[in-house]
């Protein structure tokens, strides 16, 4: 035990935990910046009605005009404002990298699971199919998926008229590639979960898989799930301004971060503004998730910051 | 050895055998389809020419029967035409693949010349301002958008400065050398600034990890010169991990040099799947994804393989558990 270790003695895990995760001042940061966004995301509506100025409302004799009261960060070339649409666009950005990185991390904890658990045969399938799934050259592999017709597979008309932005679309996409970290993690918990006496205890005691795996197996591997998922929510928002900027993403005129850059590249040379602010956007986001992450290994994984002192 | 690396040539080939099978059938879910194409360019055209040529051409046989044919074609050498470009797929292919592997080798070997020393420096004053201020800055490598960082770029050098030019691989008519290097500036200076944060990030902890060990303390003990320590015995082992992490990145490095080239107009490999996706090019975009994901399997054997031969400890015989 070191001294840090029995002076916090009388305090309780989560307290650490807390301790440990202030200690991290841009972590702290990020976690309020983050919550501001998503919080002036979920306002964005109400925003735009205070303002008087939609995010789709097209006033041609206001083009790409410079910041102003009415205007506080100016409007793009089609005089639409451009902080109501980057609102707007974060609430695209936010949402699918959220969901997006929710979904891969339950596909890999699932897929995890299965295999440490399980081992033999299907560990061996499911880490050849990781390795297949991580071998493959992803923008590439992602530009084909988001440039697929899926009218030629058997999905019912209604699910692809209910999602003409795509948002959905890019969703599943990113899930069904994104999931390979958290299985690798997974597994690798499992395994060392496995081979402790309280898990053998577990079996003898006549605890079946389903009470092992959500009793014991889970619960030891949910901080390097967390951790891993919030440094996967700024790779979705990054990847997911990557296709919306190249076009095959989130489809105007609904706005997101990256298909707001697509127009701004042309107009570098007369508003340059249109190209910083949504990069900036972005930018902030991914490092926030990235600081954010770090701060919480910090605070659930202590044994990574013992290292350090 | 020699069993190591036959098994994992193999592995690789079913990789890639599974991949191209993949993407073959992804690729005949891409909107319409050559006849489709036919038909929109020739308005005289009727429904049932249209299924006459799709028997012609054997689009109406299953999936597996028209892969096989063309799976045959390809072993043989035949990997179809260009449908934009009107020219055979390998005639485009080659130049392509020189231009990315021109501009992918420029920024590794700068990402690498820059990561070390600065890895190193932080590695040695661990958690010093030096090392924050280094963390910082590879947080924010990490966190900037690829294709933003290139439209900086551009708008500082090209627009406001006009130091560099914008875009494209050579200007019009020109074939000196100086003036193909300066369209590389700006895409390299992208790719490798989008990729030095996380070699910084790598050779730091490695180093770190080396300097814990007990050799060191041991060769620090026998009055070692600090710089030799550092140079001749940490660093080699140090760079071991770096070697892996650098094959494994090959494929990200790939999709970067996606992004910058589409953005810089530069006419690599990138590019050329991109627009062949874009433009339905099946054949084209078929051999462009297949050869994207050789590079990467072949980025992940070169690791695996110098991993190995590299580190004695590993020793790949009794690997399978």
């Amino acid at each position: 035990m070191t001294a840090a270790a029995i002076l916090a003695a009388g305090q309780s895990p989560a307290r650490l935990r807390l301790n440990r995760f202030l200690r991290h001042r841009a972590a702290v940061a990020s976690g309020f910046l983050l919550a501001a966004l998503v919080i002036a995301a979920l306002l964005a509506p109400w925003i735009a009605e205070w303002r008087g100025t939609p995010p789709d409302a097209i006033d041609l004799l206001n083009r790409l005009a410079e910041p102003s009261w009415r205007h506080p960060l100016g409007t793009d070339e089609l005089g639409r404002d451009l902080l109501i649409r980057i609102l707007y666009g974060g609430r695209i950005s936010l949402a699918v990298g959220l969901t997006a990185a929710v979904a891969a991390a339950s596909i890999g904890t699932i897929i995890g699971v299965l295999a440490g658990y399980r081992g033999g045969v299907i560990d061996a399938i499911l880490m050849r199919l990781t390795d297949f799934v991580i071998a493959l050259p992803l923008l590439p592999l992602l530009i084909v998926l988001t440039a697929l017709d899926l009218g030629k597979l058997p999905i019912p008309d209604g699910w692809l008229a209910g999602d003409p932005s795509g948002l959905w679309r890019i969703v599943v996409i990113i899930a069904l590639v994104g999931w390979t970290t958290v299985a690798r993690l997974v597994r690798g918990a499992t395994l060392a979960v496995r081979q402790h006496e309280y898990m053998r205890a577990a079996m003898a005691l006549g605890a079946g898989p389903m009470r092992t795996i959500t009793r014991h197996v889970l619960p030891n591997v949910a901080s390097p799930i967390v951790v891993a998922t919030t440094l996967s929510i700024g790779q979705v928002i990054l990847l997911e301004s990557v296709l919306s900027f190249l076009g095959l993403g989130i489809q105007p005129p609904v706005a997101s971060w990256g298909n707001m850059l697509t127009n701004a590249q042309e107009l570098v040379w007369s508003a340059p503004r249109l190209a910083v602010v949504p990069g900036l956007a972005i930018f902030a986001t991914v490092i926030a998730c990235n600081f954010l992450g770090d701060g919480l290994q910090d605070a659930l994984d202590p044994r990574a910051l013992q290292d350090r002192r | 050895m020699g069993r190591f690396v036959t098994s994992r040539l193999i592995q690789a080939a079913i990789v890639l055998a599974a991949m191209s099978f993949a993407v073959y059938g992804l690729i005949g879910l891409m909107p319409g389809d050559p006849i489709d194409i036919m038909v929109a360019g020739n308005p005289q055209l009727t429904s049932e020419d249209a299924a006459r040529l799709r028997a012609v051409y054997g689009l109406d046989q299953p999936l597996l029967d028209r892969y096989a044919a063309w799976l045959g074609a390809a072993l043989s050498g035949d990997l179809g035409y260009s449908r934009v470009h009107g020219v055979p797929v390998v005639e485009l292919l080659f130049p392509r693949l020189g231009n990315t592997l021109l501009l992918i080798g420029a920024s590794l070997v700068l990402s690498i010349a820059i990561a070390l020393p600065i890895g190193i420096l932080a590695a040695v004053r661990p958690y010093s301002r030096i090392d924050n201020a280094v963390n910082l800055l590879c947080f924010a490598g990490i966190s900037v958008p690829p294709f933003w960082l290139a439209l900086l770029l551009i708008m500082l050098f090209s627009v406001a400065l006009g130091w560099l030019p914008a875009g494209g691989v050579s200007s019009a008519g020109s074939e000196s050398l100086i003036d193909r290097a300066r369209h590389l500036v700006l895409p390299v200076l992208t790719l490798t600034l989008a990729s030095v944060a996380g070699y910084t990030r790598y050779i730091r902890a490695a180093m770190l990890e080396q300097l814990r060990q007990d050799y060191v303390r041991t060769a620090r003990a026998k009055g070692v010169e600090r710089r030799t320590l550092l140079w001749r015995h940490a660093l080699p082992n140090a760079l071991i991990p770096l070697i892996t992490v650098a094959g494994l990145d090959l494929g990200a490095l790939f999709s970067g040099a996606l992004i910058t080239e589409t953005m810089f107009g530069y006419l690599g490999m990138g590019k050329l799947i991109y627009d062949s996706i874009l433009g339905n090019d099946y054949n084209l975009a078929l051999v462009g994804l297949l050869f994207a994901t050789i590079t990467t399997l072949a980025g992940n054997f070169l690791a695996d393989t110098a991993y190995s031969a590299l580190d004695p400890r590993i020793s790949y015989r009794r690997q399978r558990l």
